[in-house]
């Protein structure tokens, strides 16, 4: 290929460009305006290495040469330094390439391994790198195909072929993977999975990445995943709107750094063969100094101890055809692994499977059941079965399941097996760490990782897998590492550039496992049981999950907390178990479970549907057995599942009750179909018309400025409430993408106000809220105060209207009255202070008979409750995270469990907080305390937080509220929410919450 | 009803004889400085320069783990000092800021106390060092003379911070500039027990003599590297603790670091007083005191400015505040007061006139305010102002240098090209 340089700087020299990437090295070599070499390979960590033996292999070509080098890539720092070879930012490589090689391009998408880049060519050259995110880059996609059991060439085939698209997460791969569980679980095809995987990548690339700037003109596509997944370039050309001439995948996509580090090496000195590979050699000689930490074993002795010590945990077993008489099957259909028991009246286990449940846990079971029944033949009768886990109503559904429970008691029960007196569970599995303590033998309180998936196995395996080891192999290397490497302890992304941080350095494979196994660990105890000392966990400790059943794991944990724990031979089968032991306890007597016949003929087939039931247009996902029983969902109420309920039986419910009353404001359903002329003033006759986006504050201010603008006489337009489209009509100009959820949408609701023709568009700044005299203070937080200055300056969309943010005082009828008159007066005629204060009083009493109605129902509901004898939800949020698309119907969700829902704000008028610990700033906070004090001295109320991802606030409350909980000894539940749409992981912790309850006879 | 409010313990007289007040390092020179008036005043006070252990875990580990970086640091550095074994546990105080205001920063003496009950040092007073009466020591008292003497060091800081970092990557001797900062560090405390040492003829006198000493280092040397602008959140700002040793970092690539002084925070803060009445028309005897105060402060910003101005021309002078403060008009409201508000934007902008446009934007991950200020208005900036080239860096505790000194090397590779 020829090379054109308009700076000439291939003419007749030799350039060599080295591109050390998160997973792959990539050598190019230009000589005299020629390409005349290239390669690409994955490295396995082994940098060093790997470099040196890939120039090895074209001494031929380099022998007898002069030659520059330049080193380029996310890993390739280290080297470069140690090898004395200059060293080139890779961005910055991408673009010298793109300028030689296709000047006319606009802008280059660049994905690799761990990194995702975005350069911007016109209108002065700007990048943008993935900083703390790295969802929608190649780890992530490797993750995901992983998930789906498939290679990746086999993902992208599949995505070609896919149908319907769903919508996935594509913050983090964390929150990817939550989405497309209960997908496979539920049936959907992988075709469409595939497809929706890439859509994330392609969203979060888009909207995320971009950073408010729109991806327009020529765009080229660089990098491994966009070399290689045909189905990934379709997802971007479709979402960009690319035509053919505008979308360009070069042939030397995988080569443009290295071709543009070779092009900048010019400048660098000259060298031969023999010189490059003796500093090659030296790079390898020298080991940069990582911070590290003690081996896992001082000697052999300590290990021996290790590993007797806990074989003493076991449980006994007694292997087929032995055993005659009664048996109880326990099943544990987990997100990434089906786990299956079988054992005796004594509680012996007779028989066992694990596996990774390849995506159809249906079909595994199957194989499992038929196989226990050809196994045992008469021997044995089943008299009970139980299921538990992600899958369990499928699985229930299917076989006819006799119990199915909450994963959480499940393991509470296998536990017991083992110590009676536990007071201590820890359960690391595939992607969920939950713990839970026990208090008088009930489930105390319990913690389930959200935001975070690296202390989970899957994330040990992907990254075994990545340097080409399988798990136990990987595990066994960690047990002998002589210095673990320290690699920090936040998510994935940040643990994934830890490695590379220590890779870069020459740790090795050993001792990077041990390092994994440590974070891991630490991960558990700090992020999620947030403990601050071994004691605050338990005397008793039972760990248990597949990831325990590592040595490495399992060794590191009793060396962090500094006192031996039971560890069950059958760690990775407890579910099940736990399963087991609870059919036998409750003696069904017979089973219900279908017969080997059933089992054979059992038919399955799953479609995709939509409800029509509301306007949230729930996926639903349609599971249909031998061709009439049906198992429906995706559902988020039981509209989705065809169920009818009159009004006696529909159980109060705030949220929706404060969205209605919203609603009965007007100004929704005003559609987009008569644009005015924005700039000329409005005609006589005609009403002025003012937007009101309804996100964050405007939510619970809506009453106030919605009256006092029909006041003045104009004509209110709202955005109405969020939808995932609305989302993505203003996603491309979100300036920050770490921000709330909550704030996000807001970009969203301007777009939709402008669409529907407005002449101005009002979100005021309120540093301060209204004063409930609840608190030291009473501002809000910053991004609701001042969410306007960032619209204005990142939203262009917003030029062609008058967007009024003014500072406003609402507590001061007058002064916000002097301050409303003063903008308004600025952009519209006949704005007279004595109106405007006219208005003003009106709105703030309708803002206070707002809430008063609120209150009467928050009184209603709770009297509807303790007449009927139901248990009341404190749903504690923010006045905005009503919002259906922010709260994703978890009110539903919570009254479908027989909760009566009521919202932080509706019962508290006059709770007043109890003595905090913490500086009690901010309005809306303030009502959580109190909510939490209301909660405390009421056994028939539990509150349940929701905290939005991001939320800089929360990290104050949630430890406040929780502590005004547990106090009282009560159960504090918190559920972390964002664009995430999946409703399994809020199920099991409420059913969790509902079985703690029983647990403890409320 | 009415609203209970939790009792903490405190500072009492009789601590004042033998505590050790123990001060955490957000600006390296300034809080030494001001420290060291304490200890004038009869304090027993310990600047923790030294790293006790690993201040992350500890942080880690005692404090929510979403809580802002700086939080978690502070605080992991006080526990650690406790832990140390130097103390008598019994016989030490903490001393932390508060501003009041509506960041969650407002919160870290909270959450500090409830680390020290956590850990099981319930019983350790924490010292709240503010200027808005939000809490009360009978132990503890800020004197007008002590105020007046720790302004001085805000400025002396300032004025050193600002004239190391232009001699530091131009210095003949390594390490001169840094031992200039030592000598004036200590004269500057023993100077501080006298009396006379209070007035501003003095201050005046001592200015001129820092800044002939760095003066000398920089000799008639142009400062031709290129200049990195460094804003941000006060704490990953300053403190190397908190931003993985930024300036040694840009001074190693090549880059003269500039980082805008400290007593532009302090200026901030006053003008909010004033901004408050001007907006809502509350609070109107502070937004009076406020604008004396601040008209006060400017003089004396101002003096250092024309000083450095007249006489050392091979520096870039102090800014002015009046004028950095009039720079946000059309980018940001100056109601946007919580944490370092307005005043980031204000600050990337005065760098910019000053022709630095190479600039990092310094915050916590998950910084709110920086949402709004930092991260929201960079589109605006770059728009306006084609040439600049900023860089948002994240700074947490799973954070690693490599991808924040890879983003900075890509600005970096921008600002040369």
């Amino acid at each position: 290929m020829k090379i054109h340089d308009p700076k000439n700087r291939t003419q007749n020299n030799m350039l060599l460009g080295i591109d050390i990437g998160s997973t792959t090295a990539k050598l190019a070599v230009i000589d005299d305006g020629e390409l005349v070499y290239s390669r690409y390979e994955r490295h396995f960590s082994q940098v060093r290495q790997k470099t040196l033996e890939m120039i090895d292999d074209i001494s031929e070509l380099l022998k007898d040469r002069s030659f520059s080098v330049a080193v380029s890539g996310s890993a390739g720092l280290g080297m470069a330094n140690a090898a004395r070879l200059s060293f080139v930012q890779e961005v910055y490589s991408t673009a010298e390439c793109v300028r030689c090689l296709e000047p006319s391009t606009d802008a280059v998408i660049e994905l690799g391994g761990e990194d995702a880049k975005i350069i911007f060519f016109t209108g002065g050259l700007d990048e943008r790198m993935n900083g703390s995110c790295a969802g929608g880059t190649g780890a992530f996609i490797d993750q995901m195909a992983t998930l789906l059991n498939v290679s990746n060439t086999e993902m992208d085939e599949l995505s070609l072929e896919h149908k319907q698209l769903y919508p996935i997460a594509s913050r983090c791969g964390v929150f990817a993977k939550t989405d497309i569980q209960p997908l496979i679980n539920q049936g959907a095809t992988k075709a469409d999975i595939a497809a929706s995987i890439y859509q994330a990548v392609v969203n979060q690339t888009v909207g995320g990445l971009a950073q408010g700037r729109r991806i327009t003109g020529k765009v080229m596509f660089l990098g491994g995943p966009l070399y290689y997944c045909r189905g990934l370039r379709e997802r971007f050309v479709e979402t960009l709107k690319l035509d053919e001439d505008n979308a360009i995948f070069p042939h030397y996509g995988l080569y443009a750094v290295a071709i543009g580090a070779a092009l900048y090496s010019s400048d660098g000195e000259l060298m031969g063969y023999d010189e490059l590979i003796k500093r090659l050699k030296e790079s390898m000689k020298q080991k940069e100094t990582v911070s590290t930490l003690p081996p896992l074993f001082s000697d052999k002795n300590e290990y021996q101890s290790f590993i007797r010590r806990h074989a003493q945990s076991s449980v006994k077993t007694e292997y087929a055809g032995a055993y005659k008489g009664g048996a109880y099957i326990g099943i544990d259909c987990g997100s990434t692994t089906t786990k299956l028991v079988v054992i005796t009246e004594s509680r012996d286990i007779i028989y066992t499977y694990y596996s990774s449940n390849k995506g159809n846990p249906v079909a595994i079971v199957r194989e499992q059941l038929l196989k226990i029944y050809d196994t045992f033949g008469d021997s044995i009768i089943i008299r009970g079965c139980a299921v538990t886990g992600y899958g369990e109503e499928l699985i229930k559904t299917a076989f006819h399941i006799d119990y199915g429970l909450v994963e959480t008691m499940a393991h509470y029960t296998a536990a017991k097996f083992f110590d009676k007196d536990v007071d201590f569970i820890l359960d690391i599995g595939g992607q969920d760490i939950k713990c839970f303590k026990i208090r008088n033998s009930s489930i105390d309180s319990i913690m389930l990782n959200e935001a975070c998936s690296s202390g989970c196995g899957s994330f040990i395996e992907t990254f075994a897998k990545s340097m080409g080891y399988t798990v136990e192999e990987f595990a066994r290397q960690g047990l002998f590492s002589t210095a673990p490497v320290d690699l920090g302890t936040r998510c994935t992304v940040f643990m994934n550039s830890s490695v590379k941080q220590a890779q870069k350095d020459g740790a090795s494979v050993q001792d990077i496992s041990a390092g994994l196994s440590l974070s891991v660990v630490k991960n558990a105890i700090y992020k999620v049981i947030r403990a601050a000392s071994p004691d605050e966990l338990g005397q008793r400790i039972v760990v248990q999950g597949g990831t325990f059943m590592n040595d490495a794991v399992l060794r590191c944990f009793e060396k962090e907390i500094g006192r031996n724990v039971i560890r069950p031979n059958i760690a990775g089968l407890m579910g099940a178990f736990g399963a087991a032991l609870f059919a036998l306890e409750h003696k069904p007597g017979r089973s219900a479970l279908l017969s080997a016949e059933e089992v054979r003929n059992l038919k399955h087939e799953s479609r995709s549907a939509v409800c029509k039931g509301c306007t949230n247009n729930c996926r639903l996902t349609v599971n249909i057995f031998n061709g009439k029983e049906r198992l429906i969902s995706g559902n988020q109420c039981e509209k989705g599942a065809g169920i009818k309920l009159s009004d006696d039986e529909k159980l109060p419910n705030l949220y929706e009750f404060k969205r209605k009353l919203i609603e009965s404001y007007g100004g929704m359903d005003i559609a987009g179909d008569t644009p005015s002329p924005l700039t000329a003033a409005p005609k006589k006759g005609k009403k002025r018309r003012i937007g009101l986006p309804l996100a964050l504050g405007m939510y619970e201010l809506y009453p106030l400025w919605h009256t006092v603008f029909s006041e003045l006489g104009f004509e209110v337009v709202c955005s109405g409430f969020s939808t995932r489209r609305l989302y993505g009509k203003g996603q491309f100009s979100i300036p920050s993408d770490t921000v709330c959820y909550p704030a996000k949408l807001m970009h969203g609701h301007i777009e939709t106000l402008l669409e529907k023709g407005v002449d101005a568009i009002f979100y005021p700044c309120l540093t301060y809220n209204v004063n409930e005299h609840k608190g030291d203070n009473f501002y809000n937080c910053p991004v609701v105060a001042y969410y306007s200055e960032l619209l204005q300056g990142n939203m262009d969309s917003l030029r062609n209207t008058i967007f009024l943010c003014p500072y406003l005082n609402i507590n001061n009828e007058k002064e916000l009255s002097r301050e409303l008159t003063l903008i308004l007066s600025k952009h519209f005629d006949g704005i007279r202070r004595a109106d405007v204060l006219r208005a003003v009083r009106t709105g703030i009493d309708e803002y206070k008979s707002y809430m008063h109605k609120i209150y009467s129902e928050g009184e209603r509901a709770v009297r509807f409750a303790r007449e009927k004898g139901r248990r009341i939800m404190i749903l504690a949020g923010r006045p905005y995270h009503i919002d259906p698309e922010i709260c994703h119907g978890i009110d539903k969700l919570a009254t479908s469990l027989g909760f009566v829902v009521v919202s932080e704000d509706s019962v508290t008028a006059d709770v007043y907080p109890p003595v905090l610990s913490v500086l009690n700033q901010w309005t809306y906070h303030s009502r959580l305390y109190a909510a939490a004090e209301l909660a405390s001295h009421n056994d028939d109320m539990q509150l349940v937080q929701l905290v939005s991802f991001g939320c800089g606030v929360d990290a104050v409350t949630t430890d406040e509220v929780r502590a005004i909980l547990e106090s009282n000894n009560k159960l504090y539940t918190q559920i972390k929410i964002d664009e995430i749409t999946n409703l399994g992981a809020v199920r099991i912790r409420l059913r969790s919450l509902i079985g703690a309850l029983e647990e403890r006879g409320q | 009803m009415s609203l209970a409010k939790a009792d903490y313990v405190k500072f009492t007289k009789e601590m004042k004889r033998d505590y050790t007040i123990l001060v955490p390092t957000m600006l390296p020179i300034h809080f030494k400085l001001i420290s060291n008036v304490l200890v004038s005043y009869g304090y027993k006070v310990d600047f923790l320069d030294k790293v006790d252990g690993n201040i992350k875990e500890s942080g880690l580990k005692l404090v929510h783990n979403d809580t802002c970086y700086p939080a978690l640091l502070v605080i992991g550095q006080l526990i650690n000092a406790v832990e140390s074994g130097r103390y008598d546990k019994h016989k030490i105080a903490l001393l932390i800021t508060q501003t009041g205001g509506g960041c969650r920063a407002s919160n870290y003496i909270y959450l500090l106390r409830k680390a020290l009950k956590k850990a099981g040092y319930g019983y350790i007073p924490v010292i709240s060092l503010n200027f808005n009466n939000l809490e009360k020591h009978p132990g503890f008292s800020l004197t007008l003379p002590m105020l007046y003497r720790m302004l001085y060091c805000a400025f002396y800081g300032d004025l050193m911070m600002l004239m190391a970092n232009q001699c530091r990557p131009y210095e003949r001797n390594v390490g001169e500039t840094d031992r200039l900062v030592k000598k004036w560090t200590e004269k500057l405390l023993e100077e501080s027990s006298h009396a006379s040492t209070m007035r501003y003829s003095h201050v005046k006198k001592n200015y001129r003599l820092i800044a002939d000493d760095f003066a000398r280092i920089l000799g008639n040397r142009e400062r031709d590297k290129v200049k990195v602008g460094v804003v941000g959140e006060i704490y990953v700002k300053f403190s190397p603790l908190g931003n993985n040793n930024l300036e040694s970092f840009l001074l190693k690539e090549g880059a003269e670091p500039v980082v805008p002084g400290f007593v532009d925070f302090c200026l901030y803060c006053v003008y909010n007083g004033i901004i408050d009445y001007d907006l809502y028309r509350i609070r109107p005897f502070k937004a009076f005191g406020s604008k004396i105060l601040y008209r006060f402060l400017l003089g004396k910003q101002r003096y250092i400015r024309n000083m450095m101005q007249k006489y050392y021309k091979g520096f870039m002078p102090m800014a002015d505040f009046d004028e950095t403060r009039k720079r946000v008009k059309g980018y940001i409201g100056m109601g946007a007061k919580m944490g370092e508000g307005w005043l980031l934007t204000a600050e990337m902008l005065e760098l910019i006139s000053e022709g630095v446009t190479n600039i990092v934007c310094t915050q916590p991950f998950g910084c709110l305010p920086n949402h709004i200020a930092g991260k929201g208005m960079m589109k605006p900036i770059k728009e306006k102002n084609p040439g600049a080239n900023i860089v948002a860096i994240d700074y947490d505790p799973g954070a690693t240098a490599i991808n924040q000194e890879n983003r900075i090397k890509l600005m970096l590779s921008n600002a040369k090209a």
